[in-house]
């Protein structure tokens, strides 16, 4: 028997069941909460997922290392290449391949314009889902923007596909370049506008200050990583804690929170933002001292030669026939590397028999461990502050069932 | 694997290590029914202090084979416990094997609240069955499945389709 | 390429040769005088039936963020009177079913859509709500049109959001041509009992 406000309640009849989901506005992607309710009241909430289950695990068992990429975009789809370095990275600590440095610069500001990217969405559907469509309609614009840099680097806009093992399938077009040039110049404007309009606004932070709160602690207990964990006070960033790609010279913060409430998130994803902004600039400046034709490590074991040398060289004939039969051994290792993903610390675990295609590739997606925690999050709250804590919290379906 | 690592975890688990390596991350193996008195000990030995639950799943070894240092005993299920010391940014991987017919182990729901889905997860994957967890069902795939669709012999694709399949290539 | 709004574009946009003026909004055929239009009624509910379209985004995944690229203001798909998403089944119009739909969901969709009242449209976005997409597996429905009756394919892994835009403005070209009684026609009836949908 629960209590409320010190009553003790004689019977369960009282409560309200209400089914939010799985289609509902306020739900992006489809996940179903049976919510117990008092009155306005959440008392208590039962979660149901996998109505987007795509058995990402299963398909990997059969796919040799470069088509599992586009199962990867697929996870956290609003920020594509972030996953899709990850993945290359697990690949490459599997195969022992070093990386020139200009190859983990590019990746560095693939990377953080994929993170703004994503925490763009959330923001500013944080925005909607209090009311608030302009945020929407303005940044969505700049999201827009840093499509056409993808599609100039591969071709895609949204499941990029990125890179290939080692590096990337082409250098960056000098068009990429304008774009991120102009990227760097004129964002920063436009995004202090649109965070001027929710960040300070005394709507927005009667809605969310203090709203689905979660203390540092237990936030631990439920495995929380990423924004959602600096928001609640740790301090925790893949990208300091175990540095990859080159993260180790850059300098940059990493926002913390004070309580873990939806406010606390949707300010740390926002200077977040400001702090992948500095990283690119930084990755930018470095480049200028590495030699601009460097975009990919010598593995001709891995990656497709091109067609022109396919038809003149034996060697690279060889090379492509090798790639495509699968004849390449690969080591048998068992490898983890986890990447800050938008969400948090996205692992892969890959088991590697010596096989075309991995034995067991464990996927370790964020937000499926934290969105256990949502019923804790939300208990005691009202109904619109479980809509505002569900968007806060930036649950991906791809990423929540895989 | 680090020495001082290796002998701390000695000296906390002892007899409970069946055998150790450390490719990439530090790995020992431990019986199914000690592990959660090895993953307890971990996480309340103030030296190791493996207080973060980073990842829980199953394995499947139809053959009983895989994994280094155990010859094949015709266990067939595993487990992997991924724990990680947030202070000194240590993982460690703690894995066990089951008899085959019974994949059963303690649930780690009492010490990581995390693991209540990943546990929930590796049922519903692979049929290892956690005691103690409160809400032991399936999660990701349909509730009414009798059968676990991440081992190696349940067929991957969908097998109602006709139109894919092709007398040369198969599907 | 096309214009950027904020810098200047990188290709020079050339106009097509020979290219005739579009209009996206064309009156049906009719007799025009001083102060007056008329059409049959058929062309004058079809009309209005596809200028006050209310879609229900039921969007599930990666062609879901494409979908709100398309109603953002870039792409906008407010132009086509189609920014007032309606939530609800019953208030609904178009069905849009954007991503990849598990067996798990299925019978929600069915639900879905056998809410909605006549006259009522589904628009598959994707390759995955057309075909079960590059998921050939055992939890993922192949193509929503196992269960709901499709009216327009829209495919893409995700489509672009124009690619989208061509699929709306074929449910209107649908809606907008379509006989008054083709709802309670015998080949539509059979459509539905096909689907056990009555």
């Amino acid at each position: 028997m629960e209590t409320i406000k010190g009553n003790a309640v004689k019977d369960e009849s009282r409560y309200l069941t209400l089914n939010l989901g799985p289609t509902h506005p306020a739900t992006h992607g489809i996940f179903q909460n049976v919510l117990k309710m008092d009155g306005e009241i959440v008392v208590d909430a039962e979660q149901t997922v996998g109505y987007i289950h795509r058995a990402f695990e299963k398909i990997a068992e059969r796919r040799p290392l470069y088509q599992i990429t586009t199962l990867t975009d697929r996870l956290n789809y609003c920020s594509s290449p972030l996953n899709n370095m990850g993945w290359h990275m697990t690949v490459e600590k599997l195969l022992g391949i070093e990386l020139p440095r200009r190859v983990e610069l590019l990746r560095v500001i693939i990377m953080e314009l994929a993170r703004i990217s994503d925490h763009l969405i959330c923001t500013s559907i944080i925005g909607v889902d209090s009311g608030a469509l302009t945020g929407f309609m303005y940044i969505f614009q700049w999201r827009e923007f840093i499509y056409e840099i993808y599609e100039s680097i591969c071709g895609a806009r949204l499941t990029t596909n990125m890179g290939r093992v080692g590096g990337f399938e082409r250098n960056f077009p000098p068009e990429a370049w304008e774009k991120i040039d102009h990227f760097l110049a004129r964002y920063l404007k436009d995004f202090e506008e649109f965070d001027s309009l929710l960040s300070r606004n005394r709507i927005f932070m009667d809605r969310t200050l203090g709203v689905g709160k979660i203390s540092g602690e237990r936030a631990l207990a439920y495995g929380f990583t990423g924004p959602n964990l600096r928001a609640a006070g740790v301090d925790y960033d893949v990208r300091v804690a175990h540095p990859y790609s080159g993260y180790g010279e850059f300098k940059f913060d990493i926002p913390v929170g004070v309580e873990g409430s939806a406010y606390d998130r949707f300010m740390v994803r926002q200077e977040e933002i400001r702090q992948s902004h500095a990283i690119i600039r930084q990755a930018v400046e470095k480049l200028r001292d590495e030699d601009p034709a460097v975009f990919r490590a010598e593995v001709p074991d891995w990656v497709l030669p091109p067609k022109e040398a396919v038809y003149s060289e034996m060697e690279a004939l060889i090379y492509h026939f090798k790639n495509v039969m699968g004849e390449v051994e690969m080591p048998v290792r068992e490898v983890y590397h986890s990447i800050e993903a938008g969400n948090g610390e996205l692992g892969f675990y890959l088991f590697s028999d010596g096989g075309r295609t991995p034995y067991r590739l464990r996927l370790r997606r964020p937000c499926f461990i934290y969105y256990q925690a949502f019923p804790e999050m939300i208990r005691g709250s009202l109904l619109s502050d479980a809509v505002v804590t569900l968007s806060s919290m930036n649950i991906i379906a791809g990423e929540l069932d895989a | 694997m680090d020495e001082a690592l290796l002998a701390d975890l000695r000296r906390v688990l002892g007899e409970r290590i069946l055998f150790h390596e450390a490719d990439d991350v530090p790995t020992i193996g431990v019986e199914a029914s000690a592990l959660f008195d090895a993953v307890t000990a971990l996480y309340r030995d103030e030296a190791l202090a493996y207080r973060y639950l980073t990842d829980l799943f199953g394995m499947h070894y139809p053959a009983g084979a895989g994994e280094a240092g155990r010859e094949a005993r015709g266990e067939d299920l595993g487990l992997q416990v991924l724990l990680y010391n947030m202070e000194k940014g240590r993982r460690l991987r703690v894995t066990c094997r089951f008899p085959v017919g019974s994949p059963e182990v303690a649930s780690l729901t009492p010490l990581f609240p995390a693991a209540n889905w990943l546990e929930r997860e590796t049922y519903d994957f692979f049929g290892i069955r956690f005691k103690g967890h409160p809400n032991l069902k399936r999660i990701l795939n349909i509730e009414s499945m009798t059968v676990f669709p991440m081992r190696k012999d349940f067929p991957l694709e969908d097998q109602s389709r006709e139109d894919k399949d092709d007398p040369m290539f198969g599907r | 390429m096309g214009v950027n709004p904020m810098g200047k574009p990188s290709v020079p946009i050339q106009p097509l040769s020979g290219a005739k003026t579009l209009s996206p909004v064309e009156p049906p055929p009719g007799l025009e005088g001083q102060g007056f239009f008329a059409t049959t009624l058929d062309a004058a509910v079809g009309l209005a039936r596809k200028g006050s379209m209310w879609p229900l985004p039921y969007a599930t995944s990666c062609c879901g963020i494409e979908f709100m690229s398309t109603a953002a203001s870039h792409y906008d798909i407010g132009r086509f009177g189609m920014e007032r998403f309606s939530y609800s089944p019953r208030q609904a119009d178009l069905l849009m079913v954007m991503g990849t739909i598990a067996k798990k969901l299925g019978p929600i969709l069915r639900t879905v859509y056998e809410q909605m009242a006549e006259p009522r449209w589904v628009l598959s976005v994707g390759a995955c709500a057309s075909s079960g997409g590059i998921f050939d597996t055992y939890s993922v429905l192949q193509g929503i049109d196992r269960i709901i009756p499709v009216d327009v394919y829209v495919p893409g892994c995700p489509p672009r959001p124009e690619q989208i835009l061509d699929g709306i403005l074929r449910v209107h070209y649908l809606a907008s041509h379509e006989s008054l009684r083709r709802r309670d026609s015998e080949e539509y009836k059979a459509l539905l009992a096909h689907y056990g949908i009555e």
